[in-house]
């Protein structure tokens, strides 16, 4: 965009001000990360306090709601917390529309299928006939 | 300044490794006992080890300085000193925890 020096001060700003939007991502990345406070400890305490780390010990522990539930809302709410943050360093690096588009669409989809193959593979131990 | 950019890198790494890691783990031991105990083996080999060590200290630096940054969000603690001194304590925190969490671990959990 290039303005003339003689452009008026209405004229300077127009179409340079806020992008009207991002206030959602802001606050998503914000929640996303109290929620992943509170889960994020939970996980890293539970494992430090499972008698043993062995898969008979894990299986048995995720198989219980208790367990199960907060394991699947940490899948959820950290890949949509990971995707969050990285966006906005992508946003900062990379500024030439197409390659940030792909960038930002490479990156959604990988959180997605990560995200999802992890749902799959913890549906598997939770409701799956493997021993 | 500096834990900011820690904030981001140590952000990217938990995204890639960790996630990466997390979601290996549950597939291991979806998978089976074979699978797991690879999994395991590789886990307690000198590299596992270091990357365990370093996504530990990842985990605890980034959860203190969110928490600094959502006390910040809040337009809290811009003062000089009690900025730094946040950002030293972030540090400082993260390397004890980080420290405490692998002696118990190695020390043979109780």
């Amino acid at each position: 965009m290039s303005l003339g020096k003689s452009a008026t001060p209405l004229g300077k700003v127009r179409g340079l001000g806020s992008a009207g939007e991002g206030g959602e991502h802001w606050i998503t990345e914000r929640v996303t990360s109290i929620a992943l406070l509170l889960l994020g400890i939970w996980l890293f305490a539970s494992l430090l306090l499972l008698p043993k780390l062995d898969r008979q010990t894990i299986i048995e522990w995720l198989r219980a709601p208790s367990a199960a539930v907060p394991m699947a809302l940490l899948v959820v709410v950290a890949f949509r917390h990971a995707l969050d943050g990285v966006k906005v360093v992508v946003d900062d690096y990379v500024h030439e529309p197409g390659r940030n588009f792909a960038w930002n669409l490479f990156l959604l989809f990988l959180a997605v299928a990560g995200g999802a193959l992890a749902l799959y593979a913890l549906a598997t131990i939770c409701f799956g006939t493997v021993r | 300044m500096a834990v900011s950019i820690l904030h981001r890198a140590t952000g990217i790494a938990l995204s890639i490794a960790g996630l990466g890691l997390l979601t290996w783990w549950l597939l291991a031991i979806a998978e089976g006992e074979d699978a797991y105990l690879r999994f395991a083996k590789l886990g307690a080999s000198p590299v596992g080890l270091i990357v365990l060590i370093g996504l530990t200290w990842s985990f605890f630096q980034h959860l203190l300085s969110g928490v600094r940054h959502l006390v910040m969000d809040s337009g809290a603690a811009f003062e000089l000193e009690t900025n730094k001194r946040f950002a030293i304590l972030t540090i400082a925190g993260s390397l004890i925890l980080t420290i405490v969490t692998w002696v118990y671990i190695l020390g043979g959990r109780p």
